[in-house]
């Protein structure tokens, strides 16, 4: 019975968006779904702040390696939740609201959400994205090396579309004789990084996308089905 | 045969290749060095289209991003939202990134009310723009206000109740939109909306995207998107066809991060393809080191 009502609903209600894609009578349907689709999505996130907390206090319980950064992300979690549910620094915004500080909306500028926002998460994130260049750099220099022929492929394929990215690829067109008057200079790496994206990104791209879609496309059928029953947990 | 300049090369500490990016990066930025691009036809076919749409055509503005992809994404959502300003179309900005709308609120700040909040015909909340905020559900979400925005999120972001606000009069889903423009990310983002919203509702979409990302959206041009704009140079060709078209004030270096943002990118290639260069002169200098002298 655990199983078979779980089942059931993701079959009826799979089988609605389905239908009702096509059929715009059952659009109020399809809204219905949709709602509840979200609250029950708003109530994972209480699962997944319950797993977050059990996780780290585990970790800092075993005193695990690394049980330190546990302790820094459940403190900040706290810290975050707390000022955003009391609203910390909120004032009323307009003359329609009650002036009362919760009035306001928790991410309100000046509030201390929106200051955790701008000068702690927003910093952190940008710097942890920017690091990925000097990182890469790095890479780039050890491990980007022409050692056999697929290497050297991906190589020469790497450096025409690097430079083709940039206003350099016009040096390319300096050896090419003057265009006529009126019309832009030919660069040769551009069309060639163009010939590139086009023709093997784009190509190998459409490729995975509808292998992927198939792939779906199958495993919403046993889901719908009921022949596959994984989304559920445990071993079936 | 020994080499004391390959030896050297071979056991390189990487912090001087990371001192060299550090370099490479700030030196433009300080210096003001900047890097203009020639406009591709992705990008003139949106700059295009936001132009012919008759004036107050409503354009519905989708920023999902956060600000790990702000420096690719913000210049261009500065210069979608100047352009759109510039031919006074409606604005109706949503997000289905819940670190998104900061982002709303930083580009409306930077746009609207550094340039558009005043003069003969400023705009005005609720009436020329309106910020949807949030919508939580990611592709669902998409899905939801394509059919009915009101049951998706029946008030803006201020807590207004949307039937109050005459922006919204005549607006029932994203069928009434002229154009859906999406500042996207990765997940849920453009290709979401295409697939949840433009194509279902017909309605005409071009996306800027990340330049990651780009591969991935590039499938659906031209048939899908109408115009895709892809990283930081897809953000300074805009600005060029905006700065060529209106060049006061947007020809004006303050007026183009992009194009800033364009000069260390570019240094930082220059970088990367001479560090590719050496890191394979050294290693061919290796074999021949050992075929000649095993």
């Amino acid at each position: 019975m655990s199983k078979t009502v779980p089942v059931l609903i993701a079959s009826i209600v799979g089988c609605l968006m389905i239908v009702a894609y096509f059929s715009p009578p059952l659009l109020p349907a399809r809204q219905m779904a949709e709602d509840w689709f979200t609250i029950v999505a708003t109530i994972a996130i209480f699962l997944g702040g319950a797993n977050l907390c059990l996780h780290h206090l585990k970790k800092i319980s075993d005193r695990e390696a690394g049980w330190g950064f546990s302790a820094v992300t459940l403190i900040s979690f706290a810290i975050t939740i707390a000022v955003g549910l009391l609203k910390i620094g909120v004032v009323p915004e307009s003359e329609q609201q009650i002036k009362l500080a919760w009035s306001g909306p928790f991410q309100q500028e000046g509030s201390g959400f929106w200051w955790i926002y701008q000068y702690l998460f927003s910093p952190i994130v940008s710097t942890m994205f920017a690091l990925l260049a000097f990182y890469v750099a790095s890479a780039a220099f050890r491990a980007f090396r022409a050692k056999n022929l697929e290497a050297i492929l991906l190589l020469i394929t790497a450096l025409i579309v690097l430079v083709g990215q940039t206003r350099d690829r016009e040096i390319t067109s300096l050896f090419l004789p003057p265009p006529a008057e009126g019309t832009p200079p030919y660069v040769p790496i551009a069309d060639l990084t163009e010939f590139i994206r086009k023709t093997f990104v784009t190509a190998g791209q459409r490729a995975i996308m509808i292998g992927i879609a198939l792939g779906v496309v199958a495993t919403s059928l046993r889901i719908l089905l009921g022949l596959d029953r994984s989304y559920l947990g445990g071993d079936e | 045969m020994t080499s004391p300049l390959l030896d050297k090369l071979n056991t390189l500490d990487r912090r001087w290749i990371f001192l060299s990016m550090a370099l490479a990066v700030l030196s433009p930025i300080l210096l003001q060095i900047g890097s203009d691009e020639t406009p591709s036809p992705p990008t003139i076919k949106l700059f295009d289209e936001i132009e012919r749409l008759p004036e107050g055509s409503r354009i519905l503005m989708a920023m999902d991003f956060d600000p790990t992809s702000a420096a690719e994404l913000y210049p261009m959502a500065l210069s979608f939202t100047r352009h759109c300003c510039l031919r006074h179309h409606k604005l109706y900005f949503v997000t289905i990134w819940p670190t998104g709308k900061p982002m709303i609120e930083s580009t409306i700040k930077a746009v609207i009310g550094a340039d558009f909040g005043s003069g003969d015909r400023p705009y005005q909340y609720g009436v020329d723009y309106v910020n949807l905020g949030y919508l939580a559900g990611e592709a669902v979400a998409i899905s939801q206000i394509s059919s009915d925005i009101r049951k998706a999120r029946p008030q803006d972001a201020r807590g207004t109740s949307l039937d109050e606000l005459p922006i919204m009069s005549g607006v029932i889903s994203v069928k009434e939109m002229d154009l859906i423009v999406n500042a996207s990310a990765g997940f849920p983002g453009g290709k979401e909306w295409v697939q949840y919203a433009a194509t279902p509702q017909k309605v005409p979409i071009a996306v800027g995207c990340t330049g990651v990302q780009s591969t991935q959206l590039f499938p659906y041009y031209p048939d899908q998107l109408l115009g895709l704009v892809t990283g930081i140079r897809g953000a300074i060709e805009y600005e060029t066809m905006l700065a060529a078209k209106y060049p006061n004030p947007y020809a004006n270096r303050s007026k183009r991060p992009a194009f800033l943002r364009g000069g260390a990118q570019r240094w930082a290639h220059r970088l990367m393809i001479g560090l590719i260069v050496l890191g394979n002169g050294i290693h061919l200098a290796n074999r021949y080191r050992r075929t000649t002298h095993p």
